[in-house]
């Protein structure tokens, strides 16, 4: 952890809001929410979330930063964007959630063992490092990522799923050992570098790894 | 009238025709409604038809008429004889469209629309065309209590309009609150920053009116008369008082902020950094004139952390402060918080409301403070504390449950505190009413006025009190769903934050629609005809001074104040101010209160007039006095929406269920009546009296009634009173046939036939 994590915010002061506008995609539009819990009970998820999105908001303008930024809420956003529909102040939702889960992960003080975490991590390493997601690979990654016992439990509940996958031809059995990838590689890597660079230039922090 | 000679015209039109036997409603007219001239026409309502009526007034054969046709709220134009009386037996709206069309219907059918004609024939003959108040005053000045930025308003208005007026402010400057504003709330597009206020425009264009004067230094210290002929006794500072003349007046005398320091708890008096709005106006106004920043009123150093208390000593369910939102502050809050955030977006604003309330386009003045950076916290604050040159507020957040969130180093704190009205005395708190109880309404209570907590505004001469009625919390009562500047003394027009909570947008429109109801006023006034709801109406209540027995009970019950007393105790009757409900004839125990076209006798001799039909005919007959405000137009609604109801029930309209004397009731029992319907419109705080107490006061004295009932050995479900709106159209009908049921169910009045 840097210094950066154990950074001292005031309480209900605008410190800890302005390093969200400064530091999140579309960290900016926290402000403008109403409170009105719209999104907190269109979440299809809502019940399950330890602190819902109109709460994070609050959470952010109380300075509640640690709370906020380790906290396993927004990793468990699946996308579905009803909340972005019904919000009243026009709020993008979902992407302030995934920019907040992004934030605290590039921080490192995501919580290591949230799931939603490890796959996407599992899921850009794989599709980083060959352009191109590699099925079989991103399968075995994530079913035995627990443990060698409970990835063979997975893999044989998924087994159907699996044949089937490799009946329409959209999984290769040889996967492990002769995936492809993209046709220039070194291009895709080269472009996600320079990626990186601007952003973390724009946010005015040090290039740091993924 | 020398002699009577009444003529009765039955219309066939409308279906009236093809299922009534007309024929035989003439020979009703005739031979038991003694009438002198009876005609049928096929379209009673057109040219030809209205010339029949015309010709025959015209000639003199007949010098009342009975319309036997539709409502008497219908066609109303056609039917307008001048220096006649008219009745209007309702044959089709209550008697063909609330009946089937069948064989078996049509005796039915036949016996309710000769009742009618009995009834109007009978009602016709008591009736005498009114003549205009010889008392009518024609003064048409206005005068304005106040000179904030409502009376200004008010004032500019009349002015602008033709009519003289007088503008009374008691500081030695216009303006009022505003004046102490440095800004105000945005009141056009695009809402987003705080705008100029409209002070001195104001004061500039009534420096520039010849038609309006202005008093400074100055109150009203007596007001008499009625409208019209109001007289004012305007006092200086200095003691000067001169008597003015005036038409209407327009009380316009503003709020004050509910006092903050009955907030010691919110640090209010402990720190001079906790201020109310009306002092963070001053210190921005102060900012202003130095062309610095708004700094501390402790040490002078600039604000760098503001938070604003919302709801302070308002909406308090503990009843210790106001228990209402007064419903400006939220945007007052955040046009100050604009203050700071358009000076240094640096310096932090935080607003912790419990609920965030913004009317008019206050939504997007609120949207344009959140892009500003002003932070907006739900929670309910518990306490500010003030410590080492700075303050804590502590506070329970409320989205997240966290009973101990706190602010601290807080520079500034501003409390949102309210508006009381300044609506002077409120009359009728009393101490130890003397009470003269004799059972036939409300206990008679004298005023005794209690040592007045506030000072009174107008000085009314009037008996029942020296300022305006209240409805709650001090605001003056007005009929707030459909005359909101109506207030309960004719004549005067409460306008702004003194009538109920408001913000400047409303209290300028409020403002121009008091000065419009004033002009009405005076106009209606000086042809001494009646103001609002019977606009227009020449009838008013006269007095039989030998069966006067001077107690007191109209002069207590009238809604509006009419009523004064002599020396001897007998009641003085100011028609200008009266609005001919009529409550004073129903209240009086020895029925001496009638208008030329509407008394006791009008309704008593329809009610006599039904034919009710013996014991065994299982047709018993249901009395319905319906108020003609609300209840008759739904009735006829129910009719033109082919709503049936039962044939047993016969309808009396009346200007006013406060207008309903108990002897009506007890006589309709005594007649064979087996059950009184009374249909008035709601009462309450919520009230839609259009007379404000008039359906409050008959279902009182119905409530005493009871005990008259059992005497006479009789159900007390005999009587019932129910409250109806207008739109209660389906409902109506639903009332008359459960009633209808219930009668059967207690079976007929044992007094029929004697």
């Amino acid at each position: 952890m840097t210094e950066l994590n154990h950074k001292m915010v005031e309480q209900y002061r605008n410190d800890f809001l302005k390093e969200v506008e400064a530091n999140v995609e579309e960290g900016d539009w926290v402000k403008m929410c109403m409170q009105c819990g719209v999104c907190s009970g269109s979440c299809p998820f809502g019940p399950d979330w330890e602190h819902p999105p109109q709460e994070i908001f609050m959470m952010i303008r109380a300075g509640k930063r640690d709370e906020v930024l380790r906290s396993e809420s927004m990793w468990m956003c699946t996308s579905c964007y009803n909340c972005i529909v019904r919000c009243p102040r026009e709020l993008p939702i979902t992407h302030i959630m995934h920019g907040l889960a992004n934030y605290a992960h590039r921080l490192g003080i995501a919580p290591k063992m949230n799931p939603t975490r490890r796959f996407a991590k599992i899921f850009w390493d794989n599709i980083a490092k060959n352009g191109r997601v590699n099925e079989l690979d991103l399968s075995v990654k994530l079913y035995f990522m627990d443990g060698f016992k409970k990835g063979v439990k997975r893999a044989i509940e998924m087994s159907t799923v699996g044949l089937g996958m490799l009946k329409t031809g959209r999984l290769n059995p040889f996967g492990l050992v002769a995936h492809r990838g993209c046709k220039d590689k070194k291009g895709i890597q080269k472009m996600l570098k320079k990626a990186r660079e601007l952003e973390d230039r724009r946010r005015g922090l040090a290039t740091r790894g993924a | 009238m020398s002699e009577v000679k009444l003529g009765t015209y039955i219309c066939r039109g409308c279906g009236i025709g093809d299922r009534l036997d007309t024929a035989a409603l003439s020979v009703v007219a005739q031979k038991e409604g003694k009438a002198q001239l009876v005609r049928e026409h096929d379209f009673l309502c057109s040219a030809d038809g209205v010339a029949t009526i015309r010709q025959s007034l015209e000639g003199g054969e007949v010098n009342q008429v009975v319309i036997a046709a539709c409502s008497r709220r219908s066609k109303t134009e056609a039917f307008n004889f001048e220096n006649v009386t008219v009745a209007r037996a309702n044959l089709r709206e209550q008697v063909i469209w609330t009946q089937p069309d069948t064989p078996e219907a049509r005796e039915l059918t036949q016996e309710m629309a000769a009742d009618y004609i009995r009834m109007a024939c009978a009602e016709v003959k008591k009736m005498h065309v009114p003549a205009a108040s010889a008392n009518a005053g024609t003064n048409k000045r206005v005068l304005v209590v106040g000179g904030g930025v409502s009376g200004m308003t008010s004032a500019l208005e009349a002015a602008k309009a033709g009519y003289e007026v007088l503008l009374v402010e008691k500081t030695g400057a216009l303006g009022g609150w505003t004046a102490k504003l440095y800004k105000r709330i945005p009141f056009r597009e695009p809402y987003a920053d705080p705008v100029e206020t409209p002070v001195h425009e104001l004061i500039a264009a009534i420096g520039k009116e010849p038609r309006i004067k202005v008093f400074l230094n100055s109150t009203t210290t007596r007001t008499s008369g009625s409208p019209g002929q109001f007289s004012v006794d305007i006092t200086a500072e200095s003691g000067n008082t001169m008597t003015e003349n005036v038409g209407a007046i327009v009380m316009a005398s503003g709020f004050s902020l509910y006092d903050a320091n009955k907030l010691p708890h919110l640090g209010y008096g402990k720190s001079p950094d906790v201020v109310d709005q009306a002092g963070l106006e001053a210190l921005a106004l102060k900012a202003a004139a130095d062309g610095a920043r708004i700094r501390r009123p402790s040490d002078g150093r600039e604000v760098k952390n503001v938070v604003f208390v919302q709801c302070a000593g308002q909406r308090d369910a503990s009843g210790e402060h106001l228990t209402y939102c007064s419903g400006y502050c939220c945007n007052a809050s955040i046009k100050q918080a604009m203050y700071f955030k358009d000076a240094n977006r640096d310096i932090d604003t935080n607003i912790i409301y419990t609920d965030l309330r913004t009317p008019g386009n206050g939504e997007d003045f609120y949207r344009s403070a959140q892009k500003k950076g002003v932070s907006f916290t739900k929670g309910r604050v518990k306490a500010v504390e003030s410590a080492g040159g700075s303050l804590t507020v502590r506070f329970h957040d409320l989205i997240l449950n966290d009973e101990r969130a706190t602010v601290t180093g807080v520079d500034l704190v501003v409390l949102a505190t309210g508006q009381i009205p300044n609506s002077g005395m409120n009359i009728e708190l009393k101490a130890e009413p003397e009470k003269a109880d004799d059972g036939h309404g409300p206990s008679v209570e004298v005023p005794v006025p209690v040592p007045p907590k506030a000072a009174s505004v107008l000085n009314l001469t009037y008996r029942q009190g020296p300022d305006l009625p209240q409805l709650k919390y001090g605001f003056t009562d007005s009929h707030f769903i459909c005359f909101p500047y109506e207030t309960r003394r004719s004549g005067i027009y409460a306008t702004g934050p003194v009538r109920r909570p408001m913000d400047l947008v409303q209290a300028v429109e409020d403002a121009t629609g008091a000065a419009l109801k004033a002009i009405q006023a005076v106009e209606n006034a000086s042809l001494g005809r009646a103001l609002h709801p019977r606009s227009g109406d020449l009838s008013f209540p006269s007095f039989r001074r030998e069966g006067c027995t001077q107690c007191k009970r109209c002069t207590v019950e009238c809604p509006f104040g009419a009523i004064d007393e002599d020396e001897q105790r007998y009641p003085v009757f100011n028609e200008g101010r009266c609005r001919r409900c009529g409550t004073c004839m129903g209240a009086c125990p020895v029925r001496v209160i009638s208008f030329e076209n509407y008394s006791v006798d009008t309704v008593g001799a329809q009610i006599k007039a039904v034919d009710v039909p013996d014991e065994f005919s299982e047709k018993p007959r249901l009395l319905l006095l319906a108020c003609e405000n609300d209840a008759y137009p739904a009735l006829d609604m129910a009719g033109m929406n082919r709503l049936q109801s039962s044939a047993f029930v016969r309808t009396i309209p009346v200007r006013c269920l406060g207008s309903v004397n108990t002897i009506w009731i007890t006589d309709a029992l005594n007649s064979g009546y087996d059950g009184v319907m009374l249909m008035g419109c709601k009462h309450g705080d919520d009230y839609q009296c259009h007379f404000v107490k008039g359906s409050e006061l008959a279902d009182y004295r119905m409530s005493k009634i009871d005990d008259t009932l059992k005497g006479l050995n009789l159900e007390p479900e005999r009587v019932r009173t129910y409250e109806v709106a207008i739109t209660d159209i389906a409902r109506v009908p639903q009332l008359i046939n459960d009633y209808a049921e219930k009668i059967k169910e207690i079976g007929m009045n044992p007094f029929k036939g004697f």
